[in-house]
């Protein structure tokens, strides 16, 4: 491969997650991006790359390049809009970075950022399941609540797990989420209310999944050798990869095995030069309880069928063997899909810096972060560095 | 969907018409006109006999809008006799009777109208083989 720079993320800015019926797409996103730009003492970059999943369906605005550079005051710079469902805001994070490491840009803002309360309930309901297949799923009446049980179903059958056993990813992110200012649930739940939550779709019910809410995040991204001018702790990005399976779940060899989130997770180690024991933090995508327990297999945490026993054993808290959702994760920091995987990165970058507050995974050097498209149709994994 | 969508789809949703790749063999539903193992082109009319077992199942609470009259209602994978998983919904069973790794087989069903008096979808469904 030929030269590339060494890439930092020198600021973050976040938004509360949840119901801002008092602000617009452009608003939640400009907030997101200014908080980035004082974080990172600077007011000019070069690019901005927004992820986002459905402006169009559910906040009924497209062009968002330059309607949020318009909005937010970086009016004439390039700008674009980059859409992989669920991993948007990670896809986007991605193309900063290709920027940065190809030398084609140096300060790049990365905004993720969704706006889902425009639209009634039902509405969003319907376009959540926009990225599974719409002749072979959809148009059977499946919906991407209804493939997650699927998957969940057969899980529990070949491995012989109840729905009780799958408490603690939904317990563990509530209860980092009370010590996160930007989450939407702050509220810890028991292992009794997720076992009685009503069923959305049997076995997965409403304590098991992800709330879907508006939110926007931003990350500035510069070359590694002039981080040290804008912020004391640069975290550096060690590994950026993104890898696809097909687009339906049944195509699936092993519908079991996230093949994406597996083979991102595998080559970015490789480019990182580390292993999963390395790993002190694991940002993973658990927009349903089965979902964390997958990736904990793919990104090489534990043995196929194995994922959900290190949730049952205490292992994915704060001080485990691998803390995952360490401010809230999907299920309760809340699921602004497009903007999600930029929370993610944003979150373990607070982890890197030391800056997690009572949530803080001691001495955390090398974070795992991976954001997933519809059921696994995309995986993005980016591994990064703390600063020593 | 759409109806030139619908139309587009009419022999795999009425007939189970998949296709075959002749460099390979594999049995591909539904239809893709690539080769998933080799990558070769592959688009050789193949009609699947509608017999398989349920690989999975999930019973459909909250629905999308257009399945919202139907509910509840239980959905599946179903492990084709001849390879392929075909995702639809499961039909003339009592959902407490489904079963991981039960027989079924394929029928043609109404799946959904569009809106009061709009156009009726068809498609399959798969139901408890009749012995």
């Amino acid at each position: 491969m030929r030269r590339r720079r060494e890439v930092a993320i020198i600021g973050i800015g976040q938004t509360r997650v949840g119901e801002h019926w008092d602000k617009s797409i452009k608003q939640l996103a400009a907030e997101a991006i200014l908080a980035a730009l004082k974080d990172a003492k600077i007011d000019r970059v070069d690019t901005l790359y927004v992820g986002n999943a459905l402006s169009g369906e559910l906040a009924f605005q497209e062009h968002l390049g330059a309607a949020i550079a318009d909005f937010a005051g970086l009016r004439p710079i390039e700008a674009l809009k980059v859409e992989a469902a669920g991993a948007s805001g990670a896809a986007a994070l991605r193309l900063g970075y290709l920027a940065v490491a190809g030398g084609l840009a140096d300060f790049v803002l990365v905004c993720g950022v969704e706006k889902v309360t425009d639209s009634p309930a039902e509405k969003v309901i319907s376009a959540l399941s926009l990225s599974i297949d719409g002749e072979y799923e959809r148009e059977m009446g499946l919906s991407f609540v209804a493939l997650n049980a699927l998957i969940m179903r057969r899980y529990m059958h070949e491995f012989g797990y109840e729905l009780k056993d799958f408490a603690n990813f939904s317990v563990n992110a509530h209860k980092n989420a009370v010590n996160n200012p930007h989450a939407m649930f702050r509220n810890p739940i028991t292992e009794k209310a997720f076992v009685e939550a009503r069923m959305v779709v049997e076995p997965i019910n409403l304590l098991d999944s992800s709330p879907v809410a508006d939110g926007a995040a931003a990350l500035v991204l510069c070359p590694m050798d002039m981080a040290r001018d804008f912020s004391a702790r640069p975290v550096r990005i060690a590994s950026s990869v993104v890898a696809t399976d097909t687009l339906a779940l049944h195509d699936r060899k092993d519908p079991l095995f996230l093949e994406a989130a597996y083979l991102s997770a595998k080559r970015a180690y490789e480019i990182a030069g580390i292993k999963p024991e390395d790993i002190d933090l694991f940002e993973l995508n658990d927009s349903f309880t089965i979902m964390a327990a997958l990736s904990l297999e793919a990104a090489g945490f534990a043995e196929k069928g194995k994922g959900v026993k290190l949730a049952m054993d205490g292992e994915i808290a704060i001080d485990g063997r691998i803390p995952i959702s360490t401010m809230g994760g999907l299920k309760a920091r809340g699921n602004p899909l497009g903007a999600t995987g930029v929370y993610q990165v944003a979150e373990a970058v607070l982890q890197l810096r030391y800056e997690a507050g009572p949530n803080q995974v001691k001495d955390a050097h090398w974070a795992l972060v991976q954001s997933i498209g519809g059921t696994g149709g995309t995986a993005v994994t980016h591994i990064l560095e703390g600063p020593d | 969907m759409s109806l030139p969508a619908v139309w587009r789809t009419r022999k795999q949703r009425y007939a189970l018409m998949g296709e075959i790749c002749k460099k390979c063999g594999v049995k591909i539903f539904p239809p893709r006109d690539v080769c998933p193992e080799c990558s070769k082109p592959a688009q050789t009319p193949y009609s699947f006999s509608g017999k398989g077992v349920v690989y999975s199942f999930a019973t459909v609470y909250q629905a999308p809008e257009e399945f919202e009259e139907y509910a509840p209602y239980t959905v599946a994978i179903v492990k084709l006799e001849e390879g392929p998983m075909v995702t639809a919904q499961l039909t003339d069973v009592d959902p407490e009777e489904v079963k991981i790794g039960m027989p079924v087989e394929m029928v043609t069903r109404k799946l959904y109208e569009e809106g009061k008096g709009g156009v009726i979808h068809y498609g399959y469904k798969f139901r408890p083989c009749i012995e």
